[in-house]
């Protein structure tokens, strides 16, 4: 049996291994892909070491650093539960069943969807939630931006450059991303926006070709070829049902990263931990898996 | 074994499009490259092939894998 499975592989999850190989604890590793959300980020200028790394670079010196250890990796799996049962940890992904002594779930987060109707169906054909991928892509359409924060933003700017036209909808009064986008944005005789909006629905045939929103009671139809799902994040812990969590379903720890579970330990931005850095996921990871070492040792 | 024909579509701000063109370089596959953020005709292609709208798409020989799946891409250079 594994001394310790971790799920994830961002920072969080890699650091956690590398700590758990250095202490030869047999470690297996579960996870979508290696590098989590630090391959989103940009332009890196805070991870102490590298005064700017991009987060493609920086995952790959993650991914470089965990493969000087023998570790077993399942990469481009998917877990979905967790059972705690006599002291003996069971996750079943959708490749397998796997036990262990202990676990440290890594997950991080997912991109928060809007949960209307056509926005599974539409995926990656007019719905993206990856505005630095898929943006140029829809050059010259008329496009919607939606949600009001920095990231939402962030896609107007970038859309700006190429798109047609831009209708930002947001569900609050006033957009609450920092001023010096909001006034890029509303400077731009491209960006519509559209506080107090709600988006109802999504519609097309083979990709997407309007949105139906509803604003102050009434519905209104906009003609768009793509729809830009910029709403935030969501922490990745439905697959465990046992730990507690909070209204938003990130895991609780304490300051030693264990959970409600003994022998269940959690790190990064799955956590209720309040800084979602990427430094500080390391540092999560790190004490997670010398408290997992700990746990055993104890056994 | 002969080499097969690989195209990737990609934009240039995609991070995965990166990974995917790093992984290719890693096992020493030429590839060639579509920006489909520049080149409207190869977007349209793309669009056709994979039927959505997503980057990267990686053809190997008419085998369509969407996004930077390692599993699938080596499955098909190996075989």
């Amino acid at each position: 049996m594994n001394d310790l499975i971790v799920i994830g592989a961002g920072p969080a999850g890699i650091t956690a291994s590398v700590y758990a190989a250095r202490k030869r604890m047999n470690c297996l590793i579960i996870t979508g892909d290696i590098g989590g959300q630090t391959i989103l980020s940009s332009d890196i200028e805070n991870y102490t070491g590298y005064h700017f790394i991009t987060g493609v670079e920086l995952a790959q010196k993650f991914r470089e650093h965990l493969e000087q250890f023998k570790l077993e990796l399942k990469v481009g799996d998917k877990v979905n539960l967790v059972k705690h049962e006599d002291g003996i940890v069971q996750v079943r992904t959708e490749k397998g069943e796997y036990q262990a002594k202990t676990l440290i779930i890594a997950s991080g987060r997912i991109p928060r969807k809007l949960g209307v109707e056509g926005e599974d169906e539409f995926k990656n054909r007019g719905v993206t939630y990856c505005a630095t991928c898929d943006a140029p892509l829809f050059s010259e359409m008329d496009v919607a931006v939606v949600g009001g924060g920095n990231s939402a933003l962030d896609a107007t700017l970038q859309l700006m450059k190429i798109a047609n036209k831009i209708y930002l909808v947001d569900v609050a009064d006033r957009l609450r991303a920092d001023p010096i986008m909001v006034e890029k944005a509303k400077g731009s005789n491209k960006v519509i926006i559209y506080n107090n909006a709600k988006v109802k629905q999504i519609s097309g045939d083979k990709f997407v070709q309007g949105i139906k929103i509803e604003r102050d009671g009434k519905e209104e139809d906009l003609t768009v070829g793509g729809i830009f799902i910029e709403i935030g994040s969501t922490p990745a812990s439905e697959f465990v049902k046992d730990v507690a969590k909070n209204e938003t379903g990130e895991i609780f720890v304490n300051c030693r990263c264990e959970t409600n579970i003994s022998g269940i330990f959690a790190a990064g931005d799955v956590t209720d931990v309040p800084a979602k850095q990427i430094i500080v996921a390391c540092g999560e990871g790190a004490k997670a898996s010398l408290s997992a070492f700990d746990y055993i040792s104890r056994l | 074994m002969m080499s097969k024909a690989v195209k990737v579509y990609t934009t240039s701000t995609c991070p995965y499009c990166t990974m995917v063109k790093n992984f290719l370089k890693e096992k020493n596959i030429t590839f060639e490259e579509a920006d489909v953020g520049r080149d409207r005709t190869a977007a349209k292609e793309m669009v056709d092939k994979s039927g959505q709208m997503g980057v990267p798409v990686v053809d190997i020989e008419g085998k369509i894998i969407v996004g930077f799946d390692k599993e699938a891409i080596s499955r098909e250079l190996g075989g």
